[in-house]
């Protein structure tokens, strides 16, 4: 099925809370299959929307690919990138939160390769996902502070004891007029 | 006797340091002294930010920040890296540099496989094969240090070809590679793959059915060992592979179990001859008349948009998820490994079994450290 | 020892016989221990390090050690310089006197063994007459070591290490003690020396050949000694990849260096008990023979040979004895080299199943095979049946062509078929020699 179809189909499942197909601008020279067309999906309906398109016998998205946490300075989104091993179609479908809250729904229960995917989004941008079996830290320890793919992070001075950054050790040369006091490391 | 024998159970940590996790990677067990009862994967102890450094450097120098997501299949990293650029910036790439690309790629994979595979037997407890395996892999080391200098971590295929072209001699040189390797498989089959004690250790153990290994997200040989026949270079073709011949193993469940850690193994010895099939191929067909790399802008920008693009790396798929808004640098790179998606299956699969049960499913899922962490 | 201090007395040899019988007899023991010890046994552990690093890298398409002295034989002496020079780390929550004691035990339990094992006609330390029984209780000696230096590690590896390694060497004391029990039931006698007299350089007057049930004991006994000195296939507590070196692995230095002779004497051990009792010993052809034009007829004896003015030939013959039992035992070292560097380990369960369900019953068998094969009228070395007399040295009883010629058949089959008959059947020439089918273009 072209994303069109796909597109259509959820549409007339699901109404106003999928968005219009966007279809990357035409910059390489791809055959359609391999374009990067995507649509917005509410979070309201993300869940009944994941097993629709997991279950329903003209979609049968049952290889996730990959789950991608992006941040615009704006909004936080979670990217899903589907693929059919029946039917060999694949489509990105795109769900977005807002920065003061972050929640959505997991789709951890409908394939199990959200489980960590979406861990590690939690991890690095913040997204929570509700309704996830273990939500909890994967790259990161588990008492770090901020979530660093974030587009305002700023990293904290020190972890447990142990500094982020380090003074500019070029100062300290002979004959250098370099300014001591620019730290090296940390958020320049 | 009616009461039963008390026992208690131990938190073991096989911890960070450990000779046979694959790299840095732990994993909490509860045990009670042989049987895991819960098995809870730790990662993160390789976690360099790399994603976040995409957005910092520009694209053409982000190529050797993908060797060390897999070092161990550099080449196909890189590989899978310059096809979404590509993509994302509408470079096309000449046919001379094409067939490099599957040349170094396909003898990427043969080491990395000859690793995985080796180090599968040295976890198992055969130290021979392992020696046989690296003293193969330096045949191939030695081809890669000609023709771009490096030894591991190659940064050798760039947006737009292949950063040199062959040296003179070189195409004979991996023809007469691939005639002396092809026999040592057989060597290496004859050594180790169908040992008796070597069959009992790895037959039925950690089977993963296709349903499973699907819903999971397993990729590469760990997906065709359970029997689905899927193979990105096939099913998705991407370069010249729609030009070139070659079979797609799947495990047969020969021994034991359809899709237990000896399917995963043989699979990957298997794709070890047929990538030899491809190289020869590819050698035959390199064209002469066309140049090594396109013209690529210094500074490249490319047009805003997106782009997912996946190729087969030694380790399954390993997807690359790029967004540009025009500048030279990225907004977003994601890297989707195949090793990650393995820690997601273990949980599940290492309940019940014995701790040297374990050690065969990680090596057997062929996990190396900075994949999962990037 | 006495008669030889008596000897020495007798003769007069100034200063040594003022001390007394006693007093010589003393000082002999442990110039003959010192001697032993560290002239033989020790030598013989470091040299078979360098054997199995030679070996190791031959197999592994590599040259072992080759720089440190002619041919690397000086990295025997160079490692064992550095594991003395290393710093001593005892872990700060570890038992520090089950600690330090653990590698005692092992190295003791590994070298008591050595003692009552004859390596030529008269060169044997002591000839106990309990010398099987005294070998296998030196052998449980060993686990008390590794279970010490795993419990006292501090260490949840390190225990389960320990815990493994008891299991393995209690489950398989039974497959040692019965394939060792058919030779003891046809000899008679539990001592070393004895078992070898009452046998003959040939190969059909080997213990092995005697009668199906030995043939079957000696494997059994093979087997099941490699997992009593945990040697891979069966090196579970020690092994490396899964538990960082099991019980060994807090140790340093020179502790550490103990465990690691222990294990390489043991292996030297397990070879000359399998070749004395099963494979002939130190017979050769000719040996009457020579018994006869240079003693006239009787065994020779230390104190007699040098009363008769005959030390060199006793020397010389002995010589001849301890050669012949190392050209025997020196293949099966190998052997065993290259099978820890050949095959996988096998998981603890499989281990435990190979002892208790395979080895223990092949081993009554055999034990059953013999003792019926003894007492029945004809066969054995009772003629007229059981309860006729025995004196030792004995006769093992007429050559049975088949009970011979059928083990012989069957190993030239077994490696006739791994040799041609498997599913990769060998092919002469190198690897590289051997030119691969067409390929697809």
């Amino acid at each position: 099925m072209t994303p069109q179809d796909i597109q259509a189909r959820l549409k007339t499942k699901f109404g106003d809370a999928i968005g219009d197909l966007v279809i990357t601008p035409d910059a390489a020279k791809p055959t359609p299959k391999y374009y990067e067309n995507f649509f917005t999906i509410s979070p309201k309906v993300w869940r009944e929307a994941a097993e629709y398109l997991k279950f329903d016998r003209e979609l049968l998205f049952d290889g996730l690919m990959c789950v991608t946490g992006l941040d615009d300075k704006v909004k936080l989104t979670a990217v899903y990138n589907l693929y059919s091993y029946i039917h060999r179609h694949r489509i990105t479908v795109k769900v977005e939160v807002t920065r003061d809250e972050p929640k959505m729904p997991s789709a951890q229960p409908v394939w199990m390769h959200a489980d960590w995917m979406e861990r590690e989004a939690y991890d690095l941008l913040g997204i929570v996902f509700e309704g996830h079996r273990d939500l909890r830290r994967v790259l990161l320890p588990e008492d770090w502070i901020g979530h660093p793919l974030r587009k305002d992070y700023v990293e904290p001075a020190e972890y447990r004891g142990i500094m982020t950054w380090r003074e500019n050790l070029l100062g300290k040369l002979p004959g250098e007029s370099y300014d001591p006091k620019t730290p090296i490391g940390g958020n320049q | 006797m009616t009461t039963a024998l008390k026992t208690e159970e131990i938190t073991l940590n096989m911890g960070p340091q450990h000779p046979s996790t694959h790299g840095v990677i732990r994993f909490i067990l509860k045990t009670d002294g042989e049987i895991i009862y819960e098995c809870v994967p730790d990662v993160g102890y390789l976690h360099r930010s790399i994603e976040k450094i995409g957005e910092k450097v520009e694209w053409q120098s982000f190529i050797p920040y993908t060797d060390r997501v897999d070092y161990l299949a550099s080449m196909n990293s890189n590989w899978a890296y310059s096809l979404a650029v590509e993509r994302l910036a509408g470079i096309e790439v000449p046919r001379r540099a094409e067939f490099l690309r599957v040349i170094v790629g396909e003898l990427g994979r043969i080491t990395s496989h000859l690793i995985g595979a080796g180090a599968l037997a040295l976890d198992i407890g055969a130290a021979t094969p392992f020696t046989h395996a690296i003293r193969d892999r330096e045949m191939v080391n030695d081809l890669f240090e000609r023709i771009c200098g490096a030894r591991l971590t190659f940064s050798f295929v760039y947006p737009g070809g292949v950063a040199y072209d062959a040296p003179p001699g070189w195409i004979e040189d991996v023809l007469e590679f691939c005639d002396y390797f092809e026999p040592r498989i057989e060597q290496f089959n004859a050594l180790i793959t169908y040992n008796k004690i070597f069959v009992k250790r790895l037959a039925g153990v950690a089977v993963i059915d296709t349903e499973t290994a699907i819903d999971y997200g397993l990729v590469g040989p760990n997906l065709r060992a359970s029997g689905f026949r899927f193979d990105l270079r096939r099913d998705e073709p991407y370069s010249v592979y729609p030009e070139l011949d070659f079979d797609v193993p799947v495990g047969r469940g020969e021994v034991g179990v359809l899709g237990d850690c000896w399917d995963r193994f043989k699979c990957r010895v298997d794709e070890m001859k047929e990538s030899l099939k491809i190289v020869r191929q590819a050698c035959r067909m390199l064209p002469t008349d066309s140049a090594h790399k396109a013209k690529v802008k210094k500074i490249l920008k490319p047009p805003k948009g997106e782009v997912y693009v996946r190729s087969e790396s030694a380790r399954g798929e390993m997807g690359f998820y790029l967004i540009s808004d025009g500048t030279q640098n990225s907004v977003r790179t994601k890297i989707r490994t195949g090793s990650f998606s393995a820690m997601g299956v273990f949980p599940k699969v290492a309940r019940g079994m014995m701790i040297a049960d374990l050690i065969a499913v990680i090596a057997s899922l062929d996990i190396v450290a900075p994949e999962i962490d990037r | 020892m006495f008669e030889l201090a008596q000897y020495v007395v007798d003769k007069d040899f100034w200063p040594l016989s003022g001390l007394g019988v006693l007093g010589v007899s003393i000082l002999l023991m442990i110039a003959v221990s010192v001697f032993l010890m560290h002239g033989f046994f020790m030598p013989i552990a470091g040299v078979m390090t360098f054997v199995e690093r030679k070996i190791a890298g031959w197999t592994q398409a590599r040259i072992g050690p080759n720089r440190v002295g002619p041919f690397g034989l000086f990295v025997i002496l160079a490692d064992g310089i550095k594991l003395i020079l290393k710093e001593d780390i005892i872990p700060a929550a570890a038992d520090r006197p089950l600690f330090k004691m653990a590698p005692y035990a092992v190295l003791g339990g590994a070298f008591m063994t050595m003692v009552i094992i004859p390596l030529g006609p008269n060169l044997i330390p002591v000839d106990l007459d309990l010398g099987i029984l005294v070998y296998i209780a030196a052998g449980s000696f060993v686990t008390m070591g590794i279970v010490m230096s795993g419990w006292s590690s501090n260490n949840k590896w390190s225990t389960l290490g320990g815990a493994r390694s008891v299991a393995q060497i209690i489950s398989y004391e039974i497959p040692v003690g019965m394939a060792l029990l058919p030779a003891v039931i046809l000899t008679g006698s539990l001592s070393f020396q004895s078992m070898v007299l009452a046998q003959g350089w040939a190969p059909w007057q080997w213990t092995m050949f005697h009668n199906p049930g030995l043939f079957i004991a000696t494997f059994v006994y093979f087997v099941a000694a490699l997992a009593e000195i945990n040697r891979t296939p069966f090196d579970i507590p020690e092994a490396e990849s899964e538990l960082v070196s099991g019980y060994n692995t807090e140790y340093s230095g020179m502790r550490f260096g103990m465990f690691f002779v222990a294990e390489f004497g043991n292996v030297v051990v397990i070879s000359w008990i399998t070749v004395l009792v099963f494979m002939g010993g130190w017979h050769f052809p000719g040996e009457q023979a020579l018994v006869q034009n240079w003693f006239g007829g009787t065994w020779p004896t230390l104190v007699g040979a040098l009363e008769s003015g005959k030390a060199v030939q006793f020397g010389l013959f002995n010589l001849i004895g301890h050669a012949t039992l190392m050209a025997k035992t020196v293949p099966l070292i190998i052997l065993i080299v290259l099978l820890r560097w050949t095959l996988p380990r096998v998981r603890i369960d499989q281990l435990m199943d190979i002892s208790w369900k395979y080895l223990t019953p092949m081993g009554m068998g055999a034990t059953v095979m013999t003792a019926a094969y003894m007492i029945w009228p004809g066969w054995g070395p009772f003629p007229e049946g059981a309860g006729s007399g025995m004196a030792l040295p004995r006769d093992m009883g007429p050559m049975r062509v088949w009970s011979f010629l059928l083990p012989v058949a069957f190993m030239a089959f077994c490696v006739g078929h791994a040799l041609m008959a498997s599913r990769y059947p060998w092919k002469p020439g190198r690897p590289s020699k051997i030119k691969p089918a067409e390929a697809t273009s």
